[in-house]
């Protein structure tokens, strides 16, 4: 909310400069996002009466205007403005006068005819958009007085951020109120009190539930002049406190808003059909508003109706059938208060977001209505002239919002806060606020006024106290606590580890969003995501991912197209899966990979990533656990990947994740070029860790024995190893590959696979007779599982 | 014969000269080897008499130890030699870069959110999570946000079909522990959050770290010491904090904490307060016994000021050249 230094200070004025009272706001949870200053540049500018307007010689556009600042001789102006005349009084700006919009005034000839100077626009002055003609000031604007000074200029508008509990604060009076309790300036009241009707016409009202209204407010007040403007101070508030002035009806009630926090309706009295009626929708009847736009409004809102239907959303925007215009001479003001609970969340649910919707939604004062009609009763009499009927009330006290006594315990307020108040002060505190404060044995009994919707409890109260007294004057102190320590887990390797494991690696840690494209997602996991978002940002990020990879994947190609040729990438976060009510998360561990296996460098040659580069840098993580013999590859298809080239990671029988190359066509619509590998483990399963449980180490030397078998190209080499070294597990304590050969010498459909036996015993020296007796039982072994050759 | 010491001191330029480990080997045969002049002296001994055979033989003796001596050192002096060549054949370009693999790298927000983990650790807090998929329950109602309120409108919410939605702070994590835990309680809960907001200074997805604490007598002057505490821990200074009334339906009083980054700029890095009665109590908490605070930062604001970062939106588009800054 916008609002002017200068309408404040009409209220309180407190003896604090500008930036010490929007310090004081914003420290007291009224947050100055901005002080704006509004009219500077305007030094100089003067209030001229124009004397003459005859048309300019050779333009038909132009005029040329003899006016007067009060002193010396008139001066000759051209003037383009279609609104001039004689008699008028203008903001008038010499010659060597710089202008807010940077414009350097100079003498000037204009088609032969020299102008001294120039009368100015709003929109020349800074003092709005409006471009289309010179100010008209007010018949009584003092000539050659300095037009700033006029209009109380320079004036800084304060842009408050409130909050949404503050509904009171949502005008000059609620600030004012709250500056009076922060500063203990006194609340200076401008306002004048209550109109006397001169006629005795009213509007009927009825009010079927009094609970959606249970105050009503309304005036008639016949025959105003339809000519009338606002005036100049009343633009330039409603301008300063960003609004803009429409008509003098509409800028009364908006200015009334603005000043008093209640908002008002204003209608067009001959267009009303009979009795107004306030009451929830039926479901389906439809209002124009004044915007123009139809809309069908649901049975929870409240509406506004006469004999006619509906004619306006209640607490939200009036309707058009009956709204004021430039020929309406009788109006009929409308305040109610509309309780918080039928106004929350309507005007969004019609994409509607207005200023009175805005203060409605967080509650106005339920007791203001009265007090807001006759301020705009007085307003228009006194711009538009007129005659006022009498004020008419629909109250129904018992639907009013009662207001309860609180009990503030002396003991609880120092307990809360850690610093103890003296009751004088807090009782200050409370009284400056509004409050009204009994003492009680141990605190005092607080009721607060009809406006604060959010004083409900004890430690509002509290708040309150600390909000005024300053956080700044509570102390630091620290908390002692018993705190035991906790059970640490060895049970798993921690989610850090496992990062710096696979950064040792070379991945670089990226963060992608947890929603995803669902075709991508789909196409990538193999399951189509059910976890699908009513309102996402976009398309591409509507569905919960059911896997890392199509973020990681997006990473790579984006990174790929910044021309990096090596993407190693990893993340860390949740996969979600199953449905709504009962879906799970699921910690992942995912990465990918493309490019070359090592950074370019000398001495080596450069080669590309293989499966084997991949499957090494998921079994560094899974030997994290202490448990990395336990886990065995298997084949496995699955739709990202490339078939012959996929692994399930199995470990106690149960897949923990999956590795291998991304399959052709997810390089294509990713646009990669190159092979890309990828892996995703289930955190939780693939950590889960053993505490290690020592063995001795063996003292006596070892021996190896080398074997090459020839076997099936299909036997998986796991295989084999597990059968060798299951011929004499007692012995062998390693089985190491050093060659898988295929080519000449050997059996098209066949592969040789060569193996290093280690053998050692913990207990004593092995004989050659120990290792030949070993290695031939595991060569007999192979022949029998695997028809296995033994090659010489 | 030529005399004992002429022949040392032929023998001693000898070895002087030698150039090699060959030249020096030939010097000792010469003179000291089964045929070499002073051994043969020694076998010559047999002809002298009684008398003069302990005197002859213990010059030959000396002068023989005197030779092997010279021989010794001069060895040395050579090896040493052949060494040192050697290794200056093997010295190498020490400028040359390492070969192998590099190394990876955190994502700033990681590294950041590690960070404020540590910290809270080490005074003792556990650490919690919560599912991110939430209901309207533990991320609204629960936090004491009635329905329809004005300030639920402010968070910008994900939702599902029925009352699921994304979790938009990482409050609900206060409700599930308190009704798991009970009071005392001692935790903060690092996570993501999502509010659907993209813009300039909004990501749809960001980082939150909650902290809540709940025991008997715990007041808002705890809560200034610890945030004061925690904000010099993280940036390494002493920092200037203050705390400025404001509006959260789950705590009250509540606070906005700015902290003093340059002369006179004031930057907002976390919200908290008291915990308020209603969410105590919606997680079975008695509030009158119990008091409590909460805090919740925002983790990409404290990455951004921590680590100069002007842009929240790189953090997430994982570009390498950017991320290769924080190994």
């Amino acid at each position: 909310m916008k609002i002017a230094e200068s309408w404040l200070r009409e209220w309180v004025n407190p003896e604090l400069d500008i930036d010490a009272l929007a310090h004081r706001l914003t420290m007291a949870g009224h947050e100055v996002d901005g002080i704006a200053f509004e009219g500077l540049g305007l030094e100089g500018v003067l209030i001229a009466d124009v004397l003459e307007v005859a048309r300019h010689p050779d333009a038909d556009r132009l005029s040329v205007c003899s006016v007067s600042t009060g002193h010396g001789d008139p001066i000759e102006v051209v003037c383009g403005a279609p609104n001039v005349t004689q008699g008028m009084k203008s903001p008038f700006a010499s010659p060597g006068i710089t202008l807010p919009n940077g414009l350097k005034l100079k003498k000037s000839v204009i088609r032969g005819v020299t102008s001294h100077g120039m009368l100015c626009s709003a929109d020349e002055l800074g003092l709005g958009d409006d471009a289309d003609g010179i100010i008209a000031l007010p018949d009584d604007a003092p000539v050659g007085a300095a037009l700033s000074e006029y209009l109380g200029l320079p004036d800084a508008v304060l842009d408050l951020d409130l909050t949404p509990n503050r509904g009171d604060c949502f005008s000059v009076l609620g600030i004012a109120r709250d500056v009076s309790a922060l500063t203990g300036a006194a609340i200076d009241d401008p306002t004048p009190g209550p109109v006397d009707p001169t006629v005795t016409d009213t509007q009927a009202v009825e009010v079927p539930q009094a609970e959606c209204c249970p105050n009503f407010a309304g005036r008639v007040i016949r025959n105003i002049d339809p000519a009338a403007r606002s005036p100049m101070w009343m633009r330039e508030r409603l301008r300063r406190s960003g609004l803009r002035p429409i008509h003098p009806v509409v800028d009364i009630t908006n200015y009334v808003m603005l000043e008093l926090g209640q908002p008002l309706h204003a209608y067009d009295l001959k267009q009303l059909n009979g009795t107004i009626r306030p009451r929830l929708a039926q479901q389906g009847e439809k209002v124009t508003l004044l915007d123009g736009k139809d809309v069908c409004v649901n049975e929870d809102t409240l509406v506004i109706s006469d004999d006619s239907g509906a004619i306006g959303l209640a607490g939200i925007m009036g309707g058009l059938s009956t709204a004021v215009s430039e020929s309406t001479v009788d109006v009929f003001f409308e305040a109610a208060f509309w309780p918080p609970v039928f106004m929350a969340g309507r005007a969004r649910s019609y994409g509607l977001h207005t200023d009175a919707s805005l203060r409605f939604e967080r509650g106005v004062d339920p007791t203001g209505q009265a007090r807001a009609v006759e301020r705009a009763t007085g307003l228009l009499l006194e711009i538009a002239g007129g005659e006022a009927g009498p004020l008419t009330l629909t109250t129904a006290e018992e639907h009013l919002p009662s207001h309860k006594t609180i009990r503030l315990r002396r003991e609880r307020l120092a307990n809360v806060l850690g610093l103890t108040i003296d009751d004088s002060t807090v009782v200050g505190i409370l009284e400056r606020l509004g409050l009204a404060v009994h003492p009680a044995d141990d605190g005092w009994d607080v009721t607060a006024p009809e406006y604060r919707f959010d004083v409900e409890i004890e430690v509002d109260l509290i708040e309150e106290i600390a909000r005024v007294y300053g956080y700044d004057e509570i102390p630091e102190s620290t908390a002692t606590a018993e705190t035991p320590l906790e059970i640490v887990t060895e049970s798993n390797v921690d989610l850090e580890q496992a990062a710096w494991t696979l950064i040792a690696k070379d991945y670089q840690e990226v963060i992608t969003y947890s929603f995803v494209d669902a075709e991508s997602n789909a196409a990538l996991s193999g399951v189509d995501s059910e976890l699908v978002l009513s309102n996402p940002i976009s398309s591409e990020m509507s569905v919960m991912r059911t896997s890392l990879w199509p973020g990681l994947l997006g990473a790579t190609a984006a990174n790929v197209a910044r021309q990096q040729d090596r993407v190693r990438l990893f993340e860390i976060g949740k996969s979600f899966h199953g449905q709504l009510g009962s879906h799970t998360e699921i910690v992942r561990i995912s990465g990918a990979a493309t490019g070359p296996a090592f950074p370019e460098q000398w001495g080596s040659k450069s080669q590309s990533i293989d499966f084997f580069d991949i499957k090494s840098d998921v079994e560094a993580l899974l030997a994290l656990t202490g448990a990395a013999s336990t886990v065995t590859f298997s084949g496995a298809e699955h739709p990202a990947l490339q078939p012959g080239q996929a692994a399930n990671i199995v470990r106690d029988e149960q897949v923990i994740g999956i590795l291998g190359k991304l399959h052709p066509r997810h390089i294509k619509a990713f646009d990669l070029k190159g092979d890309v590998f990828v892996f995703e483990l289930d955190a939780a399963l693939a950590l889960a860790s053993d505490v290690p449980h020592a063995r001795p180490v063996s003292k006596y030397p070892l021996i190896r024995r080398d074997i090459a078998v020839v076997v099936d190209e299909k036997i998986p080499v796991q295989e084999l190893m597990q059968v060798a070294a299951s011929a004499a597990p007692e012995l062998i304590s390693a089985v190491r590959i050093f060659d898988i050969y295929q080519g000449p010498g050997i059996e098209a459909g066949l592969k040789s696979v060569a193996f290093g036996l280690i053998l050692q015993e913990t207990s004593r020296t092995l004989t050659d007779v120990d290792a030949d007796s070993a290695m031939s039982a595991a060569v007999q072994k192979l022949k029998n599982k695997f028809a296995a050759e033994l090659r010489e | 014969m030529q005399a004992l010491s002429e022949l040392v001191q032929t023998a001693a330029s000898q070895i002087d000269a030698a150039a090699d480990l060959a030249a020096l080997d030939a010097v000792r045969v010469t003179y000291l080897g089964k045929k070499g002049e002073l051994t043969a002296r020694l076998k010559s001994l047999s002809s002298l008499s009684a008398e003069e055979r302990p005197t002859a033989g213990q010059e030959i003796n000396r002068a023989k130890q005197n030779l092997q001596d010279l021989i010794n050192a001069r060895r040395r002096v050579l090896e040493d030699k052949v060494l040192a060549e050697r290794l200056a054949a093997d010295a190498v370009d020490v400028t040359l870069p390492g070969r192998g693999a590099h190394i990876g790298g955190r994502h700033p927000v990681s590294r950041a959110m590690a960070r404020i983990e540590k910290i809270f650790r080490n005074a003792g807090f556990g650490v919690r999570s919560g599912p991110e998929i939430e209901d309207d329950f533990h991320n609204f109602t629960a936090l004491n946000f009635p329905e329809n309120h004005p300030a639920r409108a402010l968070h910008d919410t994900f939702f599902f079909a029925g009352d699921n939605l994304l979790r938009t702070h990482t409050s609900p994590v206060q409700i599930r522990s308190m009704v798991e835990e009970g009071a005392p309680i001692r935790i903060i809960a690092p996570g993501r959050v999502y509010r659907c907001d993209s813009d300039q200074t909004h990501t749809p997805m960001f980082h939150q770290v909650e902290g809540l604490v709940v025991d008997r007598g715990i007041s808002l002057a705890n809560l200034k010491a610890v945030l004061h505490q925690f904000v010099e821990s993280y940036f390494e200074r002493d920092a200037e904090l203050r705390f400025r009334a404001s509006y959260f339906p789950f705590t009250e009083p509540s606070a906005e904490v700015d902290i003093l980054w340059e002369k006179d700029k004031w930057l907002e890095i976390l919200g908290c307060g008291m915990v308020h009665p209603n969410v105590l109590e919606a997680a079975g908490v008695d509030s009158e016994e119990f008091t409590g605070y909460a805090f919740g930062m925002g983790v990409e604001r404290l990455a951004m000021l921590r680590y100069g970062v002007s842009d929240l939106r790189t953090f997430f588009e994982n570009d390498l050249r950017f991320l290769a800054q924080f190994r």
